[in-house]
């Protein structure tokens, strides 16, 4: 079965920014993203999801690298400083690439 | 023996189980849905006190509960600023959370004068809408400026679109519209189980309060006086507007307990979004593990006799 090469941009965040980025998402070109709740223990303190106020979600996108890498920046230069955030890129292999 | 609403022991319950660190968690969705039957129960009750009787929205009581809800931000934020030394940021994010409100404190307030047989108007849910937001713009402004680097057009409409605002809006619009005997088929959960429905909700609230009790800790005594104080002179300030404004004796306390209270939903949300810089920990400690179980447990009989005292 033939593989095809991909990005996994993994993104966990507050909560209270998923609307907002979604927003991101869609002017930079992401054509689908799936998103969990999540809770752990971070430079922030524990997250816990008990209570969606403050809750974190984890937010996963595959697509091409370039795509990956353009999400990756803009979330840093626009998030980083002021909100609760990591993200992480993994290689991933797909078998249905214009799906991603 | 202390006479505590059984209600407010389980709040009690609550935090004393998070900080003992039991094994006690409620899911989020339980919050969720105990959190929108009590909205909605206020909302249909406030609706239906509507419908029996005609007096209306007064248009002199609403203006100035409205500006009540844009003028409580300012000393906040001046107390906060020069005693407290905060950060304009840190300040104006205070000074949004104290000038807006909680509902769940106007939920205990409501039970606590139902259980006593006083009453209040049965529109006061609409004061909570009124002062839900004008003190959250009036926090961003302090922040920003007018000239700000704000999004006001998707901020507004989060607001107004907000969970409280739409569940209660839309439980007096039933209550009105369906009238007292219209709700009888309702009654058994919104109505009847109210009470049963709250004390899960102050269980939960205990948890989430005593889960801050950390941070208060660590930014010590300024908000934990902050917390106690404000409450108290805002809560002077609702009881003379509310004699002011000709309100009920009830009408008055409920105006005061809803001065004192401090948001920790909605503020929190918007300002986190609005001015990411402040510290969302600072406000929402304050608000949560301070002001909130300050006002349930002693903040509202004081508000009675001080709204009586007024009245005399």
């Amino acid at each position: 079965m033939e593989h095809f090469p991909r990005r996994l941009l993994t993104i966990v965040t507050e909560a209270l920014l998923e609307r907002e980025l979604l927003a991101e998402f869609e002017a930079l070109g992401v054509r689908g993203y799936t998103i969990t709740d999540a809770r752990g223990k971070g430079g922030r303190g524990t997250r816990q999801s008990d209570w969606a106020q403050e809750g974190n979600v984890r937010i996963e996108i595959v697509c091409e690298p370039a795509l990956a890498e353009r999400v990756a920046a803009r979330l840093r230069e626009r998030y980083y400083d002021h909100y609760a955030m990591i993200l992480y890129l993994q290689d991933v292999s797909v078998l249905r690439p214009d799906k991603f | 023996m202390l006479q505590l609403d059984p209600v407010i022991w389980f709040f009690v319950l609550g935090l004393a189980a998070g900080v003992a660190r039991a094994d006690l968690r409620l899911p989020a969705a339980i919050y969720e849905f105990v959190s929108t039957v009590l909205l909605l129960s206020i909302g249909l009750k406030g609706g239906v006190e509507l419908a029996r009787d005609t007096g209306g929205l007064p248009a002199v009581e609403l203006g100035g509960i409205l500006l009540l809800g844009f003028l409580l931000p300012l000393p906040a934020f001046a107390v906060a600023r020069r005693i407290g030394r905060l950060s304009r940021a840190d300040a104006a994010s205070l000074a949004a959370h104290y000038g807006s409100v909680s509902v769940g404190t106007f939920a205990v307030v409501v039970s606590y004068l139902t259980a006593r047989g006083i009453s209040f108007e049965g529109r006061a849910p609409v004061w909570v809408v009124l002062l839900e937001v004008p003190a959250i713009l009036a926090g961003i402004v302090l922040a920003r400026g007018l000239q700000g680097d704000v999004a006001w057009g998707r901020l507004l409409r989060e607001l107004f679109l907000g969970r409280s605002i739409v569940l209660l809006l839309g439980g007096l619009a039933i209550g009105w519209l369906a009238g007292p005997e219209g709700t009888t088929s309702i009654q058994p959960l919104f109505f009847d189980l109210f009470k049963g429905i709250l004390a899960l909700f102050l269980l939960e609230m205990g948890l989430i309060a005593a889960a801050h009790l950390p941070t208060l800790r660590r930014h010590g005594l300024f908000i934990t006086i902050f917390g106690v104080l404000t409450p108290l002179v805002f809560a002077v300030v609702g009881a003379l507007l509310g004699r002011a404004l000709g309100l009920s004796l009830g009408g008055a306390i409920v105006l005061a307990t809803l001065a004192a209270s401090a948001s920790y939903i909605a503020a929190p949300a918007a300002i986190r979004t609005a001015v990411p810089e402040a510290n969302p920990a600072l406000s929402l400690t304050a608000s949560l593990a301070v002001t909130f179980p300050f006002n349930i447990i002693v903040g509202i009989p004081l508000y009675e006799r001080l709204a009586t005292a007024l009245a005399g």
